[in-house]
């Protein structure tokens, strides 16, 4: 009898761990979020002519104090800048898969004139309900497919990662820098890339240890990889990931971190080095000034520091002051366009020269980085 | 060379910790027969709730016993279904789950991007000095030597004091237990209210100490391991504490070779829990005795007086 019992029970026990195991896979993943309706952000007063309607899809909460958070902002400085010439509303929480399509299909049919799509994840769909409607305009975020009337639009963080990687190679002591890195495409590479480059420029001796993740957010995943590189004698930190989370391990022992996508320095006021920060208003603002007077055209923008689409801010006071000087050199450098980050010589990590002397990266070359350069550790997930 | 290996110890500590606590709360629920495969949404609720009590009264103590009280109170809800209504226990616990993962991100939405100031380790006067061995063992936050303890405990509870022998009879024949006299039903309650608790406080010891930060769904599949890991441990608390530091220091050590350049596949590393626990299961059906295992006879059954 309980033998029998036993038998039963181990069966159904093997079912749960399996289960378990689909399930867990599944945790890793967004979860589904019950659909919202398109929340509606306090439509315009009815102005006479009929205000262009504009609306924004985000794959976060507007609270995550990150990526989508970056994008909101930008819409209220829209909002604020076209006034009563324009109404917005946003869709957050909108997870990557055949959801977006439906609510993307849905703005486009309330009469919204232009569909921002802010995460990679939208490409697709974006492209998929772009062909059906023809007069609405779509931009995308961060992706590179384009269609007449679908424009993308990126932000140069590497930038900002090169400008904290400045500040980190003077204010290491161990000559050892840390990056908590997510999922190993060319954008993450490159910031590590420019991270060390950057530290380089004003310490050759610098070396940087990278931890994947393999994810953008995981809260206790990105402590547990910062811990890893404490411990390996990393003592500054900078992370591609999406929370706050690096900075405050390097806080809770004592070491440095860098802010990434928002201003983080609340989280971490001890280790707060400095935080790059992206700003998409110049871009909403222009995107929405092409679309109000007709001048809309198809392409593949950009940004950086030169238009104010990334910037390093908040600079802690422990930084001295020749280490500012210099990151305000680098910012002015980018601004006027006398300073470009990935001019040769370059050597990769097995020294061989990927930009010779004085040739410069154009943007397919920044678009396709999938080595480390000189002084990164480590083998690049999945690369050879 | 050292140092790193001390670090390295410690941080596989703390790592193991949230899992050692939730599969020691799961482990007193199987064996007064009652298996909770709520784990993970109750780990999740007790996270949100040790959040935001520890962030409004300042209180990291105060965080982790919130969490506590929030898994006991729902681990009590399962109570109500699975020992009194008889619903089917896999069933019931799974439906709790997915309603933690739910709620805990809607009642959370207000903590989103909120911090709490990192929780101080307990500092021992020589301990903590010692050479190697201090910042190995001797320099954490006091759950994680609360854990070993509660381990210690339950063992000696289970298999050295009357009221354990009683939970083990109740998991092991419930009508026999009946018979003797004994209150099945507000036992099994107890059992699963106190193993709620204990998921709870790895839910908020992760929200509150480890990581203290709120994000959604930050639980992360701790709540599924941890019910691998007990019957990984074949239902002994002391296999437990081992079983959630291998598993814990399993993640340190990927990260740790990555930082030194060696490639493991992180995928590869989180099957690694549930294929042991096939294992496991394995040679269990092939001979308990192999492994001395001690699963309770009537695990998952439902229990009915007077039939």
């Amino acid at each position: 009898m309980i033998e029998a019992n036993k038998r039963a029970w181990l069966k159904a026990a093997l079912a749960v761990s399996a289960a378990s195991l689909a399930l867990a896979g599944c945790g890793k993943k967004e979860e589904p979020k019950p659909a919202e309706p398109p929340a509606a952000a306090a439509p315009a007063p009815a102005p006479k002519p009929e205000p262009l309607k504009v609306a924004f899809i985000y794959v976060g909460p507007v609270g995550d104090a990150g990526w989508t958070f970056a994008h909101d902002n930008a819409r209220k400085a829209v909002e604020k800048e076209f006034g009563d010439k324009i109404a917005t509303s946003f869709v957050e929480s909108v997870p990557e898969g055949p959801d977006a399509e439906r609510v993307i299909r849905d703005l486009a049919s309330q009469g919204n004139g232009l569909v921002f799509g802010t995460t990679f994840g939208y490409m697709e769909p974006m492209l998929k309900v772009a062909q059906q409607f023809k007069d609405v305009r779509f931009e995308h975020a961060t992706g590179y497919k384009t269609a007449e009337n679908m424009r993308t639009y990126d932000s140069r963080t590497y930038e900002g990662a090169y400008m904290a990687g400045v500040i980190a190679g003077r204010m290491t002591k161990s000559n050892t820098l840390g990056v908590v890195a997510s999922i190993p495409i060319p954008e993450v590479i490159r910031n590590i890339d420019s991270f060390t480059l950057g530290a380089r420029s004003v310490n050759p001796k610098v070396k940087t240890k990278v931890v994947w993740i393999n994810a953008w957010f995981d809260p206790p995943k990105e402590t547990e990889a910062a811990t890893s590189l404490m411990n390996q004698g990393a003592d500054v930190l900078m992370q591609n990931t999406d929370s706050s989370a690096v900075l405050q391990a390097a806080e809770k022992a004592g070491k440095f971190a860098f802010g990434w996508d928002s201003d983080m320095s609340k989280f971490g006021p001890g280790a707060h080095l400095a935080s790059a920060v992206i700003d998409w208003s110049p871009y909403y603002k222009k995107a929405v000034r092409d679309k109000l007077e007709g001048t809309w055209k198809t392409g593949e923008v950009w940004w950086g520091v030169k238009e104010g689409a990334i910037d390093l801010v908040s600079i802690s006071d422990k930084v001295p002051e020749d280490v500012r000087k210099k990151v305000e050199e680098v910012r002015e450098g980018l601004k006027s366009g006398t300073f470009s980050i990935w001019k040769g010589p370059i050597k990769d990590q097995s020294g061989k020269e990927v930009l010779a002397k004085d040739q410069v990266a154009d943007d397919k070359f920044l678009h396709d980085i999938k080595f480390y350069v000189q002084g990164v550790e480590g083998k690049v997930p999945g690369g050879n | 060379m050292m140092e790193p290996i001390a670090l390295l110890v410690a941080a596989t500590l703390s790592a193991g910790t949230p899992l050692a606590l939730a599969a020691l709360g799961l482990l007193v629920n199987e064996r007064a027969g009652v298996v909770n495969l709520g784990a993970e949404g109750i780990m999740l609720v007790a996270a949100v709730a040790g959040f935001a009590t520890a962030f409004h009264s300042g209180s990291t103590s105060l965080g982790i016993a919130a969490g506590a009280l929030a898994g006991a109170l729902l681990a009590a809800v399962l109570g109500g279904l699975v020992i009194w209504l008889n619903t089917h226990q896999g069933a019931s616990g799974l439906a709790l789950s997915l309603f933690g993962v739910g709620f805990s991100a809607f009642v959370g939405l207000g903590f989103v991007g909120k911090s709490l100031p990192p929780a101080p380790p307990l500092v021992l006067p020589v301990l903590s000095d010692l050479p190697w061995l201090g910042p190995a063992l001797f320099r954490h936050h006091p759950m994680v030597y609360l854990t070993v303890a509660l381990a210690v405990l339950l063992a000696w509870f289970l298999d050295r004091t009357r009221a354990g022998l009683v939970l083990r009879a109740i998991g092991e024949s419930p009508e026999s237990a009946h018979a003797l006299g004994y209150p099945v039903r507000r036992i099994r309650l107890a059992a699963l209210m106190a193993g709620g608790a204990l998921c709870g406080m790895a839910g908020a010891y992760i929200s509150v100490v480890y990581t203290p930060l709120w994000v959604e769904g930050m639980v992360a599949g701790r709540g599924w391991i941890a019910l691998a890991l007990t019957t990984f441990a074949t239902w002994r608390p002391a296999r437990v504490l081992l079983g959630a530091y291998l598993f814990g220091g399993v993640t340190m050590l990927q990260f740790h070779l990555q930082g030194v350049g060696v490639q493991v596949a992180s995928q590869v590393l989180s099957m690694l829990p549930y294929l042991a626990t096939i294992v496991v299961l394995a040679l269990i059906s092939r001979n308990p005795d192999w492994i001395r295992a001690n699963m309770p006879a009537s695990l998952g059954k439902p229990f009915h007086p007077g039939r």
